[in-house]
């Protein structure tokens, strides 16, 4: 039942993506989205490692079901970033909108290749 | 400078602290509220790993299920969280279950990241390039409908 393996990953990652948004925001008074700007890099530089650790180490399938597929899916969200955007860009926080799109997206691919860099420097 | 089109919905759909209808109560029923995320999340996680079982993308072409994955939570979050702002507005645990949860464990920011550095990597850059616009394009637009066409219907509604 590969399936248990993406529901045990994402069981912990949904909450988390909350709870993380929750601190994030309450740590400060801003604009730009940080909460899920933060989920969203953070789960694009694990999920990075991940795919890279498969590839370069062999990594069982079901570490890529756990923590890629359930977790990091469940943490990172794109629905969320783009109601964030639209609810920005209708409030006038138009800079803020088109920063979020742009920032997220630049800092979430580069997230994912530190992600692959680390898993690459540690197996090969 | 234009009006808010909609004041009662928040900006972030996970949780908007900024926002007095985005408060959800912390201490009282925290464990409910973080319960349905949880238990939202393995649905929409689950429908995300079927949908891409049933449809997979070979490595270097197009990911069209993951885009189409996006954007159809996008539409639908846009729909959620106009009727949890206007309509069902006493329902505490439907925006954790379905926004949250559900859609926010369907969606996926993480395999877009990563698939995009993988057609780069892999020297597939017309294809990465067409993916990240269309994704973000499709996604923005499938939000601004799933969004207006709700709000018209429940104005429409109310007359």
């Amino acid at each position: 039942m590969k399936v248990l393996f993406v529901i045990a990953g994402a069981v912990a990652g949904a909450p988390l993506r909350y709870l993380t948004d929750r601190a994030v925001q309450s740590r400060h008074d801003s604009d730009f989205p940080w909460g899920t700007f933060t989920v969203n890099v953070v789960g694009s530089a694990i999920l990075g490692f991940v795919v890279g650790a498969s590839t370069a180490a062999d990594a069982p399938h079901w570490v890529q079901l756990l923590v890629g597929t359930g977790f990091c899916g469940a943490l990172t969200t794109y629905s969320t970033f783009s109601y964030e955007t639209l609810r920005l860009w209708e409030q006038n926080a138009r800079l803020a909108a088109v920063a979020n799109v742009t920032a997220s997206i630049l800092a979430g691919l580069g997230a994912a290749y530190l992600g692959l860099a680390i898993s690459d420097s540690i197996w090969r | 400078m234009q009006k808010d089109p909609s004041p009662r919905e928040p900006v972030d759909s996970d949780v908007d602290l900024r926002h007095p209808a985005g408060v959800v109560p912390v201490r009282r029923g925290e464990a409910a509220v973080v319960g349905a995320i949880a238990a939202g999340g393995a649905i929409g996680a689950s429908a995300r790993y079927g949908v891409g079982v049933a449809w997979p993308a070979a490595a270097g072409s197009w990911p069209w299920a993951t885009m189409m994955i996006n954007v159809v939570g996008c539409a639908l979050i846009g729909v959620l969280m106009v009727l949890v702002s206007e309509v069902w507005i006493g329902q505490r645990l439907l925006r954790p279950f379905v926004g949250t949860g559900i859609l926010g464990g369907f969606t996926t920011f993480s395999t877009y990241a990563v698939d995009l550095q993988r057609l780069l990597a892999d020297g597939h850059a017309l294809i990465a390039v067409g993916y990240l616009f269309a994704t973000v394009a499709g996604a923005i637009a499938a939000v601004f409908a799933g969004t207006h066409v709700t709000r018209a219907l429940v104005r429409r509604s109310r007359r």
